[in-house]
């Protein structure tokens, strides 16, 4: 017999669990679709397309030839086919947008999170930093410090630790917020009092209530960041022998892609950084709705408002086929 | 403290973070810069002597024996006195003179580019979450394609359909280079027709932001117990629009305005590049590919300058419409 005890008290135990865990996981739309969608489908490029394209850095002798059976995507000046530095291409963004995306979020989280957490001195002291990086331009710091860098040591972890270190301030000013209002909460003081050390308080108490802001922070980090490299590459500052959208689209401007009219170029790897970044987006937008409940009500309302007008519209209907009767 | 001397001392605080920035930069990263300028200047037929010398290794760093805190105390003294040291690319003008004449052309395209596209997408922001669930509101997540195009490559776009394949605008170039610079209408007709590709660049890509900051803010304010009691007093929808919603909701935008303002820069700084347009942004990119260390630092401080200045104006305008913040302090 004590064997169906379990079986009995697990549905009981699991659905609130469930429900709870349910409100930090954003509601599927049609928008958080097309997100996912883009996202992942640029992800699995990323993933396996270099595996499936030829050599991306071949010369043939038919250069600039627009999209064809053999080239979907045209060839470059020097006969490159455009397809093969794309799918290179994306994986090297990507790759320095995670890294970076990973980066900022620990740096913000850092200082947005601990500094809230302790208060006083070292609250003011983490605010004023973040406000002054907050204000100070980021790309032409960016632009400053690779300038100085040479050519040689410029690596991708360098590009990564100066995007990331330039981009993590807006961040931290949000999870500084966010990390106030959960500090003032009753367990959280309960759990002080009870003699918990101060990163068991973070990280048990405060942190899985800051999730879903820190995922939001996490991509914007991502976007911010491939952004800003594509940038930086485009003005042929980018890691030295890397492969990214920006480089792609350096090699485009320096080949005369534009003024020679061979829009199979430059429009692809522009194309996959918007593409992308509507996709995280998107994504970004049904976590702002875990993190904000108001639009997520409005959004409901709506829903059950329009439902409730279909219902009366019925009704009148068959009232007047009643009264017509 | 008072809210606008509060303000005053973080940008003061601010200004002093970037100038010693600037000041630690080419000290902490690897690379001789001076030698690489000097070698520049004896290339162009200089003779360099040890006071070029030592003026350059005031402001990058380098052989000078002085302890650091002498170095910087000169650095700064020089700073005050407006010598940013003399431009390799441009030589022989100083680098103060080169920022001078270029970013007048900078200030004008950011700030007008930035005015229409917070005007613009405050009030498009508003109207749409105004009425939430219409099918004009179902389209916002749409511009967010337009916040994640890069903007360099958005003015790629725009140059191949508009200027090369439509030829409505000129391809590149800040005026027509017949015409003398000069307060004539001939020449900021031609300022104008030349800049509105780099403007529309900027717009487009930064309108996107201000909507969805305005709409997203709109709909919780909807939500407050005031605009509830607007509506019962029976104010028109009008007037609780705009006196009643908008304000409030408003507030947000405008003390977002230093992250919106970054974005901006940052991206126009490419953006002027893809123009050749004769800003700011694109002398920093030149002095980087020729090594002009000189020009660089000079470039960034008066970036970083021109967008504490806006940002301090931005808040001193924020302490007027909120009146909450100079009653908290």
């Amino acid at each position: 017999m004590t064997n169906l005890k379990p079986a009995n008290t697990t549905p009981v135990a699991a659905a609130p669990a469930r429900s709870g865990w349910r409100s930090l996981l954003p509601t599927m739309t049609p928008w958080l679709a097309i997100g996912l969608i883009l996202v992942a489908g640029i992800s699995l490029f990323g993933l396996l397309g270099p595996l499936l394209v030829g050599d991306p850095r071949q010369i043939r002798d038919q250069g600039l030839t627009p999209p064809s059976a053999d080239f979907w995507l045209g060839t470059t000046q020097t006969g490159q086919d455009v397809l093969a530095q794309l799918a290179f291409a994306t994986r090297g963004s990507l790759q320095i947008g995670l890294l970076v995306g990973v980066l900022a979020t620990v740096l913000s989280a850092f200082f947005g999170i601990y500094g809230a957490y302790r208060g006083k001195f070292l609250d003011d002291a983490f605010s004023l930093f973040t406000n002054v990086f907050l204000v100070i331009p980021g790309l032409p710091l960016v632009i400053v410090i690779s300038g100085f860098v040479p050519r040689e040591s410029r690596g991708l972890w360098t590009i990564a630790v100066v995007l990331a270190v330039t981009g993590w301030a807006a961040s931290a000013r949000v999870l500084h917020a966010q990390t106030l209002s959960v500090r003032q909460r009753d367990y959280v003081a309960a759990s002080q009092v009870s003699g918990e050390k101060p990163w068991r308080v973070i990280v048990v108490e405060i942190l899985p209530n800051l999730l879903p802001v820190i995922a939001s922070q996490f991509v914007f980090a991502v976007i911010a960041a491939i952004l800003g490299e594509a940038g930086l590459s485009y003005i042929g500052l980018g890691a030295s022998n890397s492969a990214t959208l920006g480089t792609m689209l350096f090699y485009a401007q320096n080949g005369f892609a534009l003024s020679l009219g061979a829009w199979w170029w430059f429009v692809p790897p522009g194309l996959m950084i918007a593409l992308f970044g509507t996709g995280l987006s998107l994504v970004n937008f049904s976590i702002d709705e875990v993190i904000n409940p108001k639009l997520k009500n409005l959004r409901q309302h709506r829903r059950r408002a329009r439902r409730a007008l279909r219902l009366e519209r019925d009704l009148a209907r068959t009232a007047a086929k009643e009264t017509d009767r | 403290m008072n809210y606008f001397l509060r303000k005053l001392s973080f940008y003061a605080v601010a200004l002093w973070a970037a100038l010693t920035l600037n000041f630690a930069i080419p000290r902490l990263l690897p690379g001789n810069p001076v030698d690489i300028l000097l070698a520049k200047l004896q290339q162009r037929g200089e003779t360099v002597t040890p006071e070029t010398r030592k003026a350059y290794a005031l402001l990058l760093g380098g052989d000078t024996d002085d302890p650091l805190w002498i170095q910087y105390w000169d650095y700064l003294r020089n700073l005050a006195k407006g010598d940013l040291g003399v431009s390799v690319s441009y030589y022989p003008a100083k680098v103060s003179d080169v920022i001078l004449t270029s970013l007048p052309w900078t200030v004008v395209l950011v700030g007008v580019a930035t005015v229409i596209a917070a005007v613009l997408g405050v009030a498009l922001g508003a109207i749409v979450g105004w009425k939430p669930g219409t099918w004009l509101d179902s389209l916002v997540p749409s511009t967010t394609l337009l916040a994640a195009v890069p903007y360099f490559w958005l003015a790629l776009i725009l140059v191949y359909l508009l200027a090369r394949v439509l030829g409505w605008f000129p391809l590149q170039g800040g005026y027509d280079v017949v015409l003398t610079p000069g307060w004539n209408g001939e020449f900021i007709a031609s300022a104008i027709q030349y800049g509105f590709l780099p403007a529309l660049t900027i717009v487009l890509a930064s309108i996107g932001g201000w909507l969805l900051g305005m709409r997203n803010m709109m709909v919780s304010t909807l939500s407050e117990d005031y605009i509830l009691t607007a509506e019962a007093k029976g104010l028109s929808p009008r007037k609780i629009l705009r006196s009643y919603a908008s304000r409030n909701a408003v507030l947000p935008s405008v003390a977002g305005f230093a992250i919106s303002l970054g974005f901006v820069v940052s991206g126009s700084v490419i953006t002027e590049q893809v123009f050749s347009y004769p800003g700011i942004g694109g002398r920093l990119l030149g002095a980087v590919t020729n090594n002009d260390y000189a020009l660089m630092q000079g470039v960034f401080l008066f970036i970083t300058l021109a967008v504490l200045g806006a940002n301090l104006l931005v808040d001193l305008l924020y302490g007027i419409i909120d009146p909450r913040t100079r009653a908290r302090a």
